[in-house]
């Protein structure tokens, strides 16, 4: 057992959470909160239930026609879980092949070293500007605002990204970053905000693209700083890749001399070969493709083709504190394919900002807590039915039932350990489990639930409860508890206790 | 067979009929039901609300109390989820590896009411009649933690009268979840209005499902817009037959 017991109250000062204050894990209000204001937007609605819709079916489709694909989501999982085991000598490894092969290893304890890093690589070259490709770990870092603040523009090349970015916008989902936007509202975005666009501009998708090919074309032929994550990187070879859909990412990665990735440390796979396994669930899952369109890989520098000044920033951001966690720490198996986010009931309908993170919808739930310390983000373990659509779909098996479950426990026994008054929660809970744990007080307390009969008012159903049962009676009636309980009823009619033991 | 009835919780106090449809059910087909007066709750609300602390002694009661039977059975699928999935871990997680053994072993033995009717007495045709037009939510434990997958469809197939209609989207939760329901309560109810929306496409006359928490959850929603619609466990269809019809209450 761990230190702080299986629930790792107090945490561990040698695994800080990332920091506060910098970067995008976390929200201003509560999830549940949140969720209010977004399920009350009908375009928003709209929007994702459709594109979720799509995608799943897309999805279901392409993973339907590989005969092994129960293998190959435990072959990933098993490779996740045994590289996860040896992270330290396996990321020792990746930095001495990048550098041998021409690259600079930096090592980020968190979102603002990582981003002071980049600054500072960035300011070296003499640049005011950058060209990115689509990476999570720099929106988890914040490291757009934060070249900013250096006076360095950072410019989104992946379309849905720079529909997000010329909105003043921030990402709702993990693959499709502005899936809560239709192609109307994408056509006002353009008009207003991209210089030199067509001012007849249709809300014809092809149009649309070829207005944001037009826009970014100037920018590719200028940059000389690219930026961007890495879907993987190979220990043994050293290699960096990313898998994209537009081939904007291409052009970011060959074009400008200099080229920085930021990449989480679980980003890692042991050997080339292993490539096989997830570039086979990861498209099948995410775009329902049956490949990525673009797949890119590079080692180190390579003279006179591509960037000669290659830079890789291994980040950590509450990584270690969510690897010691046994249970937990599954979550740093994810490939960021936003299978999860299509399939969940929740996401389908609250969108991704309700989660206030970058890591939206279930795999967000179990991900954003650990990296920030659970009570950072306590909302978002509840933020699910315990549904399981999730974990079917997972590419590489993530038991997020499991985890939201156990996070659960841990922001209970952490507000236990802390507070020395219990919430009215924690008294109710208590009294539940005192009642339960004994069939006499358990039967008594059944006979005082049938004074809720009077609650009906003479009618066959309870409309309205009191808070906190209130939260149930405002959309759903009540049950009217029975005359008489399945226990009673057996004790009337066939007697005495027949099995079992009181113990 | 001499089957012990876990009655759950839920039932025992507020749906007392589903319980003793099963009583009913079972002793038609010439099993002996037992019910263990000592029994109590799963722990299932507990744990996923993160109160496995206070779920353990619930845990230890369960495996007491029905360890001792070679067939147990419950007329719900998230609270055998429960037993099945989470009562070791439970144990293991305040350091009861002997508790935890245990507990694997009676999960063992506990069954979900499709489950043990398909796969334990061999039957799909239970002699049941109940002539009315029914739509039927597999429940989300019962799909992806149980995996019964269509046991209680056929089960449903074969009662004689009965017309049973798809429901759209039948796979999607219809926003239960515990006490999701009342901690987010919105996104709940968002949920469920998409749900009641299946439902009402069907022209059933009942949704039935294995499991009072979900039916209790659809059918506070279809009774509090009116809509004429009533739910109906699996049980309490499969306990009536031309004979002897089963009464349905609310």
């Amino acid at each position: 057992m761990n230190e702080g017991g299986p629930f790792h109250v107090g945490g561990d000062p040698a695994t800080p959470p990332a920091p506060r204050g910098v970067g995008h894990l976390r929200g201003a209000d509560p999830f549940p909160a949140a969720a209010r204001a977004a399920l009350a937007d009908s375009q928003l609605r709209r929007n994702i239930g459709k594109a979720t819709a799509t995608i799943r079916a897309k999805r279901a489709d392409v993973v339907g026609e590989v005969d092994d694909w129960e293998e190959l989501r435990e072959a990933g999982r098993a490779l996740k879980t045994a590289t996860m085991a040896r992270l330290p000598e396996l990321l020792t490894q990746l930095e001495e092949r990048v550098t041998a092969a021409g690259g600079t290893v930096h090592w980020a304890r968190d979102a603002a070293e990582a981003n002071a890093i980049v600054t500072d690589v960035v300011g070296a070259t003499g640049s005011d500007e950058v060209v990115k490709v689509k990476s999570m770990a720099t929106q988890e870092i914040g490291l757009n605002e934060a070249l900013a603040e250096a006076g360095i523009a950072a410019i989104e090349t992946d379309l849905a990204e720079l529909i997000v970015q010329l909105g003043d916008d921030t990402p709702s989902h993990i693959l499709v970053p502005a899936i809560h936007r239709n192609r109307a509202e994408i056509r006002e975005i353009f008009l207003r905000e991209m210089p030199g666009v067509d001012p007849d501009l249709t809300d014809e998708p092809r149009r649309l693209a070829m207005a944001a090919r037009a826009h970014l074309r100037r920018k590719f032929l200028s940059a000389r700083v690219g930026v961007s994550g890495a879907n993987f990187a190979v220990a043994e070879t050293g290699t960096l890749s990313v898998v994209e859909s537009e081939g904007n990412g291409r052009m970011c990665l060959t074009l400008p001399e200099t080229l920085i990735t930021v990449m989480g440390i679980e980003k890692l796979v042991p050997t080339w070969q292993d490539l096989e396994v997830f570039l086979q669930l990861l498209p099948r899952s995410s775009t329902g493709e049956r490949m990525n369109p673009y797949t890119s890989m590079w080692t180190g520098v390579h003279p006179g083709d591509g960037p000669t000044d290659v830079h890789l920033v291994l980040l950590d951001n509450g990584r270690t504190a969510t690897l010691v966690d046994e249970v937990g720490r599954q979550a740093l198996h994810c490939i960021r394919c936003s299978a999860c986010l299509n399939v969940c009931p929740v996401y389908e309908r609250t969108g991704g900002h309700a989660y206030g993170s970058v890591y939206p919808g279930p795999i967000g739930a179990i991900l954003s807590p650990q990296l920030t310390g659970v009570e950072d983000n306590a909302s978002l373990p509840f933020a699910s039915s315990l549904c399981g659509a999730c974990y079917d779909v997972c590419p590489v098996k993530i038991n997020i039932p499991e985890v939201l479950v156990h996070l659960r426990a841990r922001h209970v026994e952490e507000r236990r350990a802390t507070r020395t008054v219990p919430n009215a929660e924690e008294v109710a809970m208590a009294a539940a489990g005192w009642v339960m744990a004994d069939p006499g007080r358990y039967a008594a307390a059944q006979r005082a639930a049938r004074m809720g009969r009077i609650l009906a008012a003479g009618g066959d159903r309870i409309r309205a409860l009191p808070p906190p049962l209130s939260a149930w009676t405002a959309s759903r009636d009540a049950p009217k508890p029975p005359t008489e309980t399945f226990r009673d009823w057996w004790a009337r009619t066939r007697g005495a206790d027949d099995g079992g033991h009181t113990p | 067979m001499r089957i012990a009835l876990f009655v759950t919780c839920l039932a025992d106090t507020m749906f007392p009929d589903v319980a003793k449809a099963t009583v009913r059910l079972l002793e038609r087909l010439g099993h002996e039901v037992v019910f263990p007066a000592a029994q109590t709750c799963c722990g299932q609300m507990h744990v996923n609300t993160g109160y496995q602390r206070e779920a353990l002694p619930l845990v230890r009661r369960y495996v007491e109390v029905f360890e001792p039977f070679d067939a147990v059975v419950a007329p719900s699928g998230s609270c055998v989820g429960s037993i099945r999935h989470q009562h070791a871990m439970v144990a293991r997680n305040f350091g009861d590896e002997a508790l935890a053994d245990r507990a694997e072993a009676v999960a063992g033995r506990s069954r979900e009411l499709s489950e043990l009717l398909v796969d334990v007495l061999g039957v799909t045709d239970v002699g049941a009649h109940f002539p009315h037009r029914v739509t039927y939510h597999p429940t989300c434990h019962s799909l992806r933690m149980l995996r019964v997958g269509d046991r209680p469809l056929r089960l449903l197939r074969a009662v004689k009268g009965i017309d049973v209609v798809e429901l759209p989207a039948a796979e999607e939760c219809c926003g239960f979840g515990g006490t999701f329901a009342v901690k987010n309560a919105d996104t709940s109810t968002a949920m469920l209005a998409d749900k009641m929306r299946n439902v009402l496409a069907t022209d059933a006359e009942f949704c039935s499902a294995s499991d009072s928490s979900c039916l209790m959850h659809i059918g506070g929603g279809l009774s509090r817009l009116r809509t004429g619609v009533r739910t109906i466990h699996l049980a309490q269809i499969l306990a009536g037959t031309e004979d002897q019809p089963w009464e349905v209450t609310v």
